[in-house]
């Protein structure tokens, strides 16, 4: 029986689905560095498309790439089926949000928004009531008079996204856009963000070197390092299942052991690490020769830590001393030392400790367990 | 005896801490007080004599005008005001149209700099770090020779057997030598050339401050070339615009050294007559009268050029 499966939130899986946003081979060279390395790319439309990576690695100028400020030394990018080589910034349909907000300084609120739609030579009475309508979405209505400098942070990131949002554009590029905002304020604008995309239809693409932010926001996230992709995917492809050790530490946290194939059956893997000596038992099948040299990783998270042991087996269990906790409220963190190997442990606290005392010391022996669907091999 | 002697000394070592801890708190206002003294030395005072000057009467005698305050035969003292010479500049229309003419020529020079130095300052802020400071020497290395130097050399170049007749003659282009020197132009070359760099260094400074984001973001909303630079750019050096004009308007207005090498006696300009009056005249009073209807006429650029500064700060 075949069922239909339903496209609509994953664009990216149909085969017939054009893509909105093309990036061919694009390389861009800044004399001999090389900022972004020949990378290719396909953002559906409606997503909301992350570009995740540490300093340096080559986001913002992608980001710049597509929005022409800078040419591609190779490749091509194509928006909506146009070839954007040579189009400059003013007619591209695509409008950014710079990480310095980039407000017009001498404009107030008002003039900032409509500045756009006054290139596009529209009525006053049309500019008058788009501007009205998108201030009152962002909640900026009472500060439509002041200028720049006289709005707080979060304001002018509003600003920022009104002005650019008010054009209607086909793409919104994003850089960093939250990136100046307190803990509070970002997650209110996160999901503002998303109720946008949702509303309006229109495709994101953002950058960030905030994980947990790329987390909560994205349809796909591509993890960038040195120019290049490392993987693309969904926010739990990513995290769940790492194609490398790289995409695996910069996601989350990961306790990494190094190890040999010991078994390679179809549905399971067997891996033989040293150092701590442990057998992994993995409940997915990989295609590599028996003895090769891999790595498993383990989330902190899908670690079970007990005094007692509980593990019915000889894999997937490991015994040590607790080296260090730390305490933060809705979880801890337990720092274990295997053999040489500090391993890292995050557990809800599900119950108050009693008397006190904690129900897992310091410098107490324990045992850790994990399933068989919890680690992942990675091969490079 | 003794008590005495003591409480003196506590007194004394109270006042060296006080004057100490005075110093310490407003040593701010004493750095302040420095130039404050050099402004009122070097530019009031001179500006106080000068207007006496010009409230009295040409004599024949040293010095050529009479004294303001005067002691009669009773010993009562007379204070004579002579309004007589602004009265003169007034009536006789050579002087207003001289003033006329001065900040006619200075207003031109003023846009022909703004013209000339607006581009060449933003070449400057947008070539490369090492090219930057190598333009940056060059727009001030006119100033490594003298002023006066300069002009004779413009001189040279200018005149009807100059450099540049000459060259014209020689290339066939005309056969006879055209006349350059004392004219208005040659006073025009010669007040750009000197002037330019007043121009282009507060509009350097002015744009070394510019976010150059400002403009992708304004292309990036759909706005050309033209219009980032009518709608962006141009406001945001505007402060830049305005110091760099007053910077030339005002020393051009009152030029001397140019019009009267350049221009001959072909081109009134005030400096030119200030000159004559003084040395040639010998009418210290009319002179004096003619330097302070001209500060009048340069302080109302001035007080413009403090309100939108003032203006400026504030927005910042
Ligand atoms: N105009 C330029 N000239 C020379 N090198 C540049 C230029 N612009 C960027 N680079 C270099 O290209 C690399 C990528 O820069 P980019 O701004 O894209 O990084 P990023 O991923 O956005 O980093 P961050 O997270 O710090 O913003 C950096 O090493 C940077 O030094
Ligand atoms: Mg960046």
């Amino acid at each position: 029986m075949s069922e239909a499966i339903n496209y609509q939130d994953r664009p990216w899986m149909d085969p017939d689905a054009e893509p909105f946003i093309k990036v061919q081979s694009v390389s861009k060279f800044f004399g001999d560095f090389t900022a972004v390395d020949s990378v290719d790319l396909e953002i559906y439309k409606g997503e909301l498309f992350s570009l995740l990576g540490g300093s340096g690695c080559g986001k913002t100028t992608l980001l710049r790439m597509l929005a022409g400020f800078e040419n591609p030394s190779t490749g091509n990018i194509f928006i909506d089926g146009v070839n954007m080589n040579g189009v400059p910034p003013y007619e591209r349909p695509v409008n950014m949000m710079f990480q310095s907000y980039a407000l017009f300084p001498h404009m107030t609120v008002e003039s900032n928004v409509a500045y756009g739609l006054k290139r596009d030579n529209l009525g006053a009475s049309d500019i008058a009531q788009k501007v009205e309508e998108v201030l009152e979405m962002v909640e900026l209505t009472r500060f439509r008079k002041r200028k720049p400098h006289q709005l707080s942070g979060g304001q002018k990131q509003r600003v920022a996204l009104a002005r650019a949002l008010v054009k209607q554009p086909k793409v919104l590029l994003l850089d960093e856009p939250l990136g100046a905002l307190d803990k509070r304020l970002r997650e209110q604008a996160q999901f503002e963000l998303m109720n946008l995309q949702d509303q309006l239809g229109v495709t994101f693409v953002v950058v960030t070197h905030d994980q947990e932010e790329a987390m909560t926001l994205s349809t796909r996230i591509a993890i960038m390092d040195n120019g290049r992709f490392m993987q693309i995917g969904t926010p739990t492809e990513i995290y769940e299942f790492p194609e490398s050790r790289l995409v695996a530490n910069f996601i989350g946290n990961a306790n990494m052991f190094e190890g040999r194939i010991i078994e390679n059956g179809p549905d399971h893997v067997i891996v033989q690490s040293k150092q701590p000596e442990c057998l992994f038992y993995i409940d997915h099948g990989l295609s590599i020769q028996e003895g090769s040299k891999v790595w498993v990783a383990l989330r902190p998270e899908k670690i079970t830590v007990t005094k007692e042991s509980t593990a019915s087996g000889s894999n997937n269990t490991l015994k040590g001393m607790v080296h260090g906790i730390g305490y933060l409220g809705g979880h801890s963190t337990y720092r274990v030392k295997a053999g040489d190997t500090l391993i890292e442990i995050t557990s809800p606290n599900q119950s108050r400790p009693k008397d006190g005392n904690p129900p897992i010391d310091w410098d107490e022996e324990v045992h850790l367990s994990w399933e068989a669907s919890s680690s992942v091999v990675l091969t490079r | 005896m003794n008590d005495v002697a003591e409480t003196t000394e506590v007194v004394q070592s109270g006042l060296g801490q006080r004057i100490l801890r005075s110093l310490q708190t407003n040593w701010k206002r004493l750095i302040i007080l420095v130039p404050f003294l050099w402004l009122l030395i070097f530019f009031l005072a001179p500006f106080f004599i000068v207007t006496k000057i010009s409230v009295s009467e040409a004599v024949i005698q040293s010095p050529p005008f009479t004294p303001m305050i005067a002691w009669a035969e009773d010993g009562a003292m007379q204070i004579r005001l002579v309004f007589d010479n602004f009265a003169y500049l007034w009536d006789d229309p050579l002087y207003a149209k001289t003033y006329l003419n001065s900040v006619m020529i200075a207003g031109f020079s003023t846009i022909l700099c703004l013209l000339l130095g607006y581009p060449m300052a933003y070449a400057i802020v947008r070539s490369s770090h090492t090219a930057k400071h190598i333009l940056l020497m060059l727009v001030i290395l006119p100033f490594w020779t003298s002023f006066l130097l300069r002009v004779y050399a413009w001189m040279g170049l200018l005149a009807d057997q100059g450099t540049i007749n000459n060259l014209l003659i020689a290339l066939g282009i005309i056969d006879q030598p055209i006349q350059m020197l004392y004219t208005t132009f040659a006073v025009y070359v010669g007040i750009v050339y000197t002037y330019v760099p007043f121009m282009i260094l507060p509009l350097y400074a002015n744009m070394e401050k510019l976010d150059w984001t400002l403009l992708e973001a304004a292309a990036d909303l759909g706005a050309r070339p033209m219009t980032t630079f009518l709608t962006i750019t141009l406001p945001m050096t505007l402060p830049g615009i305005i110091a760099g004009s007053l910077l030339v308007f005002i020393p051009a207005t009152g030029e001397y050294v140019i019009p009267d090498l350049l221009g001959g006696g072909n081109v009134l300009m005030i400096g030119r007559i200030l000159y004559n009056e003084f040395n040639a005249n010998v009418d210290w009073p009319v002179a004096s009268a003619v330097a302070i209807a001209l500060l009048v006429v340069l302080v109302v650029p001035m007080m413009l050029y403090q309100h939108f500064q003032s203006k400026a700060d504030g927005a910042t």
